[in-house]
């Protein structure tokens, strides 16, 4: 059991402005790790660092113990890094279907190839059907991204983040908008499409984060204040004060 | 050959301002309505002729005043009944339909005026010597360009920082939504950006018609250059476009001065292959020069000089 | 097999199209355009490669159609000089081969950036070319361009190719070999990212792929077919003008594939053979054609975007369910309003056409839809006034019924 992810001295500024102050974070291979904070914290400029669309200032990032800092997304895609985004970032005028399937080409290995009919890829086909599956899109193989329900675009943000099999999944706010109910569903395809991965995932839900990490780290005006066990990080005073809002013995 | 050198820079830099007096009504609109406006050199043809036809009938003063003044009125039509409905489209259809409508303006043109070149002269109260150095003289008129040229940009410069109006547009230039919110009328804004956009082309027109030649090609010669000015300097940045105007006003007319064919120059280490080539003089070049500072440019700095907005 | 005969019926239908078209159609000028429109086809879907499949909008697609042909015109003259003997059927994939090389070398440069900056580098790119052949007369021949002759080529199974219909004949088999190898290349992995690239270029680099090499790749391909497109245009006219790379060229390509409709991968098909068409037919009977054009590309800016292909589809679903006579009241009461617009709007044009620019040479006097009329007159103006007003303000008027009649068609 190694270190799937490890980020060193993270630094980020825009001009004068630093957003990442300084983040260390180590997370285990197979862990489920939640980044919570209030907004602004800078979670969504840690995903970006991590997913190579943004390149740190200073520091590195580690994935498997190989440097990805300053990579374009695509390599660190293809070294087993693959994320999700908050505001859902599918491809709005293809059938669910096409959108699982643009997602398998990669790391079944077809990658630019213009000789292969696509129809005849059994491989293609085979692992397409089974993420719709996972994700409980079937019967809606053939309906437009564009025009599904709010929730079922979420769901298909997540098939299309795992359709490549990568081992360290990052999930931006998954459930941002849904209630109870599409909470619920959604926290158990997580549970159940990264069993065995590394899950690294941002999240304003506490049932959710509570819910689904095996440890939790807090993020306040870009540097981590804590990183313990869901139940340590509730009785944190610091974390309850900057975060929570709750005086201590609350 | 310091009477070149003068003449050139002078005429380099005249050149460099007309394309900034386009570029910078190109670059506000861009910037505003991320619409690359394909028919701005159109806008640009019709200042001219309707500044020629104008001053047939009430002279070239009534024309500056009423020619960019008929086309900012055509341009806030356009935006209103063309340009509105496709903001929805995306901007594939906007830049499409300017793209058309520049095609159809040159019909147009072509159609009422003809195929020829007007005449379109120089008004007496300017036709006269401002200086003369050595034994070539430099006409007033030119003069009277880069004056016309200066004030509108200083004008410009009022009022985007000094009038409210000014501040809005400034505002809705990086945040349209927000001001929308605000409570101005976004839309109209744009009618109206648009409209005093298109009315700058048109003056630049009415100013430049009688010193370049008028005609109905006057669009397609002018307006790859002004994407070229706008891309190397940099898409949506104002002071990207000065610099690349000038740069290419400058360079376009420093080779066009230059008799001297690549064989002269290089002497008797030009190779023997690709003959026609070395016979080429700098100044036939001269109308390639924008295109290949653009694939340099682009080659080493792919956001452009000052680049700041993506498309 | 049902379904590899439901695959090939469509293909079939195309080849006996095409190989029965000059049994229709036999005259000299009717084989021409069909070769014309051949070649048009050709250079319209490797446009739409960009556009369509794509999302790469370019300004000076006609730089490797044009470069295409220059080789190809070239090489022909080379092996005629030299006595080689290559029949004439292979130089079309000269042409290609010089369109691809070119595609490598420009699309190194061009597709860094997608987007705006792709057109513009694309227009200045074509511009560049388009200056150059002033410069280097050699190779672009200046104002008259560089002839050969395709009958001194080496003879194909006994064909010299010195008739029309032998020209048909290599344009049209041609044609069906592009037309499949691009259908092809739309169905392949490669094929299927490009239409990612042009859903979400962000998103695709996420999944694994870089949006760039994408681009590159059918940036290449798009080249190699317009090249072809060029070779065979070099074959048909035995002349190739500095012309066919220009901006007007350019232009022409993107007006044939937005009208047929960049949707769908056939409506460059219909855009090309339609406008072909109408670019031979109209230069006849009107001065004007050149305007009716840019009109009416603006018209299906802002009406039509999916162009023929996309209106023809949106009546696909109603056709399979046969409910198409639901729409037809509403479509009978439309058509003469818009008929009356469309003929009111050309006689303002063909009577301005005639006042303001041949008026003082040839008179007033003309023809207008067979009649004879004087342009100096008013009551050809006010009829045509009329129309138009008229024809428009009743279109507006029964618009309603047409979006009733679509409504009433029962949903998917």
């Amino acid at each position: 059991m190694g270190v799937a992810l490890a980020l060193i001295d993270l630094n980020k500024s825009f001009g004068l402005t630093q957003i990442i102050r300084g983040v260390s974070l180590q997370v285990a291979a197979g862990e489920r790790h939640a980044i919570i904070g209030p907004n602004g914290a800078g979670k969504s400029t840690l995903f970006h660092l991590i997913s190579g669309r943004l390149a740190p200032t200073s520091g590195e990032v580690r994935l498997n113990g190989e440097r990805i800092d300053g990579l374009p997304p695509f390599e660190i895609y293809r070294r087993g890094l693959s994320r999700s985004f908050q505001i859902t970032n599918i491809f709005p005028r293809m059938s669910v279907y096409e959108n699982l399937r643009c997602a398998t080409l990669w790391s079944l290995g077809h990658k630019y190839a213009f000789w292969t009919p696509l129809d005849r890829l059994r491989d293609v086909r085979e692992r397409t059907d089974w993420l719709m599956e996972c994700i409980g899109l079937t019967a809606r193989r053939d309906v437009q991204a564009a025009v599904l329900t709010y929730a079922e675009q979420r769901a298909l943000e997540i098939g299309v983040t795992i359709g490549g099999g990568a081992n360290v999944v990052m999930l931006d706010e998954p459930t941002a908008g849904m209630n109870a109910g599409e909470s619920e569903q959604a926290v158990a395809l997580i549970r159940q499409v990264t069993e065995g991965k590394t899950l690294v995932m941002v999240e304003h839900d506490m049932d959710v984060v509570f819910n689904l990490a095996d440890r939790i780290s807090v993020l306040v005006y870009g540097r981590v204040i804590a990183t313990d066990t869901p139940a340590r990080i509730r009785e944190n005073d610091e974390v309850r004060e900057a975060y929570l809002g709750q005086a201590s013995g609350a | 050959m310091l009477q070149i050198v003068v003449f050139s820079t002078l005429n380099g830099i005249l050149y460099g301002m007309l394309l900034f007096m386009l570029a910078s009504g190109l670059t506000l609109v861009f910037s505003m309505m991320g619409v690359l406006n394909f028919a701005h050199a159109s806008f640009y043809m019709l200042g001219a002729y309707l500044g020629f036809e104008i001053s047939r009938h009430l002279g070239f003063w009534s024309g500056l005043i009423i020619a960019p003044l008929c086309v900012g009125g055509i341009g806030a039509l356009v935006e209103r009944f063309g340009l509105r409905q496709l903001h929805r489209l995306g901007h594939v259809s906007e830049l499409l339909f300017t793209f058309g409508l520049a095609f159809v303006i040159e019909e147009l043109v072509q159609m009422i005026w003809g195929k020829l070149p007007v005449n379109y002269n120089v008004p007496p109260s300017l036709d006269f010597v401002a200086f003369r150095l050595f034994d070539t003289t430099y006409p007033a008129y030119r003069m009277f360009m880069l004056l016309t040229a200066v004030a509108m940009f200083a004008a410009l410069l009022i009022v985007l920082t000094k009038t409210r109006i000014g501040l809005i547009i400034q505002a809705a230039l990086t945040h349209p939504d927000m001001v929308a919110m605000l409570g101005h009328n976004v839309p109209r804004l744009f009618m109206v950006v648009f409209g005093a956009g298109s009315a700058l082309a048109g003056l630049a027109g009415v100013i430049a018609g009688p010193a370049l030649v008028t005609q109905p090609s006057m669009a397609t010669l002018l307006g790859p250059i002004l994407f070229v000015v706008i891309v190397v300097g940099g898409l949506g940045s104002l002071t990207g476009a000065f610099v690349a105007s000038l740069i290419i006003g400058l360079v376009q007319t420093f080779a066009v001065a230059m008799n001297i064919s690549f064989s002269e120059l290089l002497g008797p280490i030009a190779p023997p292959l690709l003959g026609d080539l070395w016979q080429v003089t700098i100044a036939e070049l001269a109308p390639v020069i924008p295109y290949l500072l653009l694939v340099t440019v682009l080659i080493f700095r792919p956001t452009g000089l000052i680049g700041k907005r993506e498309s | 097999m049902t379904s590899s005969l439901r695959f090939l019926w469509p293909w079939l239908a195309l080849a006996m199209l095409f190989a029965g078209a000059p049994q229709i159609y036999s005259s000299g000028s009717a084989l021409t355009m069909m070769s014309v429109m051949g070649e048009m086809i050709i250079f319209a879907l490797s446009f739409n490669m960009l556009l369509g499949q794509t999302g790469l909008l370019s300004f000076g697609h006609a730089v490797y159609f044009g470069l295409g042909g220059f080789v190809a015109i070239h090489a022909m003259n080379a092996l005629i000089r030299a006595k080689v003997g290559v029949p004439v059927v292979v130089i079309p994939l000269v042409g290609g081969a010089a369109g691809l090389a070119f595609g490598v070398l420009f699309g190194l440069i061009s597709t860094r950036r997608a987007g705006l900056v792709f057109s513009m580098i694309s227009l200045g790119l074509g511009e560049l070319v388009s200056s150059s052949s002033f410069i280097l007369r050699s190779f672009f021949g200046g104002e008259e361009g560089i002839t050969t002759n395709r009958t001194k080529l080496a003879p194909f199974f006994g064909h010299k190719f010195g008739s029309q219909i032998e020209v048909y004949y290599l344009v049209a088999v041609w044609c069906f070999f592009c037309i499949a190898a691009m259908y092809a290349l739309t169905r392949t992995p490669f094929g299927r990212m490009c239409n990612a690239v042009r859903e979400n270029g962000e998103r695709v680099e996420y999944v694994g792929y870089s949006a760039q090499t994408i681009r590159f790749i059918a940036f290449s391909f798009s080249a190699f077919f317009a090249g072809i497109a060029g070779g065979l245009t070099a074959v048909n006219f035995e002349i190739m003008n500095a012309q066919q790379l220009g901006a007007q060229q350019s232009g022409l390509v993107l007006l044939m594939s937005y009208i047929g409709g960049i949707g769908h991968f056939a409506g460059p098909i219909l855009g090309a053979i339609l406008i072909t068409f109408l670019q031979i037919t109209l230069s006849d009977v009107t001065n004007a054609w050149q305007l009716y054009f840019g009109l009416l590309f603006i018209g299906f800016v802002l009406f039509a975007p999916g162009g023929l292909a996309g209106w023809l589809m949106l009546h696909r679903d109603a056709a399979l369910k046969r409910e198409l006579w639901r729409l037809a009241p509403a479509y009978g009461m439309v058509a003469p309003a818009l008929a009356a617009s469309f003929a009111g709007a050309v006689m303002l044009i063909e009577l301005a056409e005639r006042q303001l620019a041949l008026a003082r040479s040839e008179g007033s006097a003309m023809r207008l839809f067979g009649f004879e009329v004087d342009a100096a007159s008013m009551g050809p103006w006010l009829m045509g006034l009329v129309l138009f007003c008229g024809g428009v303000g009743l279109t507006w008027l029964v618009w309603p019924k047409v979006t009733g009649a679509w409504g009433s068609l029962t949903s998917a």
